[in-house]
């Protein structure tokens, strides 16, 4: 059987004139539904004036669009906004990246203790919520042998460290030079800068969170509710790309402190560091410590398959250039006397390859 | 135009008329949305903390969906394709039927895309400066935004010359719709893409994952409309023929066997290899360090899966009631594949190694819930409007030939 009733014409039953039980019956319908429409929007009435944007602050250009005056204005909003809501006068600026400079990192692994010394500084210094807490760098304590991260674990917890058997690997962001990042976002809302530096302008991202599914090394955040910091605990010395306070929804993650590090200080992350683990600064500088840092150690970078070319680099220490360590001298002579000319052969040649011995080395001899 | 707009306004009156199960199924469906649309202010004003995503997993159920709708939408095409290009009589005049469900599952998808956002006030962000060709999440806002004009198009233009009793001139339909047919499978390859482009998430970095979603899509979508078409011949006049049903359970048939096939193969490759970056698929499948929250659903998955294929593969199922229970069956088997078993996998274990599970929470659950709701309500009332109009009870000289409502049944 074939049941027929969704047809008619449109109009009304009756033609043009409408009943009175007809009229009371649309009339209740409709009070109804626009009854039960402001029930389901009754939770609005909670945004507070905070959340709504004012007109300038919604029509607020792209950062890279901003004059000079555009800028002004941005940052006396930031400034007016931060007093009413954290109770302090911010000094915030707008800071440009250095001619003839790109950032790097280098940490040395054979020092690090795992004291998440850093992660703390880091949280402090750039104005991270604190409930809940978010954080740039995430320590990884990884057992001897391996560089899977996946072996690693990301929540020791123990009296003291370092722990014997075990290595610390921090990670932050790893400025690429081939950032997934920037290539994904839709709106341009995150960029590398010409120092290396890859920054968001928290005012234009749409939360998205396409980058943060894009990065290989997890280091982008995403402010999931309205961030909060306890008066008193604001850093007020800000700048407009980097630690200034972020709103709800919007990412975030590590800019290398460059509102530190473009006026000549170094990270909050390294100036904490009790061990020296963390060594930072400009890679076209051949004099700085870094350069001379890839220059000698056997530097390397975390997936390198990725593609994305870190501005970020790892190291065991070595205690000695390359070619100056006795012990690497008398394995060395060794070698050569046992081997004659087939020492240091390139593959394919017979005889062991020389970096074996590097490789029994900066592991701590677990695996050969 | 005075005419097109007393043809909106009568379309927009006849929307509100029908009987009591209408009035039962309208109700249900507009309460679902605004429970849903409550549940969105609340997030609207916490933030994105009403749900279960976290720095770890970072998109969860919201993108599921969208996933899953953009499959559902690209699915138009096979009803398309058969009767345009193999002149499938049965399939002409429903071809219709399956672009407004279009229509309205690109509506659901990009609704879940929207409250998928931490700030959607700025989404004009996206007029001033967009990056393309970068991002291919511009790709897909392109694609799905043509597509949703295409289809608007195609069944606006043909609904209204019914109404007006004018046939329709091809040039201004038949182009559109041998575009709309190629559009259809790029909407879909593009989504892949969004992901398979992804070098840090190996689950996803797979050549296989746009044919994958195309075949589920082809699957799902016609099953789907087998569904639909039954229900539309069930409660109005209109013609729905036995044969088109079967042409499309043919479609289904093929499409979920190469969909399987397609499931094998990626399975083979991750744990025959055995390497590291098989550790989601392990978590999808058989759980890694304990922790298995998505175990059950991709194993209820493959079996719904497996039964619907087994009842689609027999003769037996050119009964209607085995056709729609394996149709059924197939239709949550892949939902639950493509959300719970193709987004959330690759975030688990994170890039650093990190294993945290998610759960959807109830919040999450409704406003999803809510966009179904409205995309359900959507399509009812486009449907509820073109059957009429189709069957020439409503046309532009007048009322109808007779008030057809309750009493005809």
């Amino acid at each position: 059987m074939t049941v027929r009733i969704y047809e008619g014409s449109g109009e009304p039953a009756g033609g043009g004139s409408m009943s009175r039980r007809s009229f009371l019956r649309t009339g209740t319908a409709a009070a109804g539904g626009i009854t039960a429409l402001a029930a389901a929007l009754s939770p609005l009435r909670e945004l507070t004036s905070d959340d709504i944007p004012s007109v300038e602050s919604f029509v607020q250009k792209h950062y890279k669009e901003m004059t000079p005056k555009d800028m002004e204005a941005a940052l006396a909003r930031i400034r007016a906004r931060v007093e009413k809501r954290c109770g302090v006068r911010p000094e915030i600026r707008d800071i440009r990246p250095l001619d003839g400079v790109e950032f790097v990192y280098a940490l040395n692994l054979s020092r690090c203790i795992g004291c998440r010394k850093c992660v703390h500084a880091c949280v402090a210094e750039n104005n991270q919520s604190r409930s809940p807490e978010i954080q740039y760098i995430r320590v990884i304590e990884m057992p001897r042998g391996t560089l899977d991260v996946e072996q690693g674990n990301h929540h020791y917890d123990r009296p003291k460290v370092p722990d014997e058997g075990h290595f610390y690997l921090p990670v932050q962001c790893h400025q690429c030079a081939n950032p997934p990042c920037v290539r994904v976002c839709p709106v341009e809302a995150t960029w590398q800068e010409p120092d290396g530096i890859t920054v968001i302008d928290y005012d234009w991202c749409i939360g998205c969170r396409y980058c943060e599914a894009a990065c290989p090394y997890w280091a982008r955040r995403f402010n999931f509710t309205q961030p909060r910091i306890p008066a008193g605990q604001i850093n007020p010395n800000m700048s407009y790309l980097s630690n200034r306070p972020r709103g709800k929804g919007v990412m975030e993650k590590c800019h290398y402190c460059l509102h530190r590090t473009r006026t000549g200080r170094m990270p909050a992350c390294l100036e904490v560091c009790p061990t020296g683990s963390r060594k930072f600064g400009n890679v076209l500088d051949p004099e700085s410590e870094v350069s001379y840092i890839l220059r000698t150690k056997r530097v390397f970078v975390l997936k390198e398959e990725a593609g994305t070319l870190p501005r970020f680099f790892y190291y065991f220490d070595e205690r000695y250039p390359r070619g100056l360590d006795p012990e690497a001298i008398e394995i060395e002579r060794r070698l050569r006397a046992e081997e004659g000319d087939a020492y240091g052969a390139l593959p394919g040649a017979d005889g062991p390859a020389p970096q074996r011995v590097a490789a029994a080395r900066w592991d701590g001899g677990s695996v050969a | 135009m005075r005419t097109y707009l007393t043809f909106l306004y009568r379309c927009f009156r006849l929307s509100f008329v029908g009987d009591w199960r209408y009035y039962t199924w309208m109700f249900v469906l507009t309460a679902v949305s605004l429970l849903g649309l409550n549940a969105y202010c609340k997030q609207f004003v916490h933030g994105l903390v009403t749900t279960g995503m976290t720095d770890q997993v970072s998109w969860g159920l919201y993108i599921a969906n969208f996933t899953f709708l953009v499959g559902m939408a690209a699915a138009a095409v096979m009803l398309v394709i058969p009767a345009y290009i193999y002149r499938n009589r049965e399939l002409h005049h429903l071809v219709i039927f399956g672009e407004l469900f279009a229509v309205s599952a690109i509506v659901m998808a990009m609704l879940f895309v929207t409250v998928d956002l931490g700030r959607p006030e700025r989404f004009l962000h996206l007029l001033r400066r967009f990056n393309f060709p970068a991002s291919m999440l511009t790709w897909d806002i392109i694609v799905l935004n043509g597509y949703l004009l295409l289809n608007l198009h195609i069944c606006g233009y043909l609904i209204y010359c019914a109404y007006r009793g004018r046939r329709p001139g091809k040039l201004f339909y038949i182009p559109f719709v041998f575009v709309a047919m190629v559009w259809a499978i790029t909407i879909h390859t593009v989504t892949a893409f969004l992901y398979s482009g992804l070098g840090s998430r190996p689950f996803w970095n797979s050549a296989v994952v746009a044919p994958r979603f195309l075949a589920s899509a082809f699957s799902a979508g016609p099953a789907f409309l087998i569904l639909t078409l039954q229900v539309l011949r069930r409660f109005t006049a209109y013609e729905v023929a036995d044969r088109a049903l079967m042409t499309l359970r043919g479609i289904v048939t093929v499409a979920l066997a190469i969909n399987m096939f397609l499931l094998g193969s990626e399975a083979f490759t991750e744990f025959y290899t055995d390497a590291a970056h098989g550790a989601s698929a392990k978590y999808l499948f058989l759980g890694l360090h304990g922790r298995s929250a998505l175990v059950p659903w991709i194993w209820v998955s493959i079996a719904m899966n497996l039964v619907a294929m087994t009842i689609l593969f027999m003769p037996l199922s050119r009964r209607l009631a085995l056709l729609n229970a394996a149709c059924v069956l197939l239709i949550v088997g892949i939902w639950i594949e493509k959300g719970m078993g193709m987004i959330i996998p690759a975030f688990v274990p994170t890039p650093l190694g990190e294993i945290v599970e998610y759960t959807p929470t109830l919040n999450e659950s409704l406003v999803s819930l809510g966009i179904w709701a409205f995309g359900l309500l959507l399509y009812t009332i486009m449907v509820r409007i073109t059957v009429p109009v189709l069957a020439g009870r409503l046309r532009e000289n007048g009322t109808a030939p007779a008030e057809e409502g309750v009493a005809h049944a």
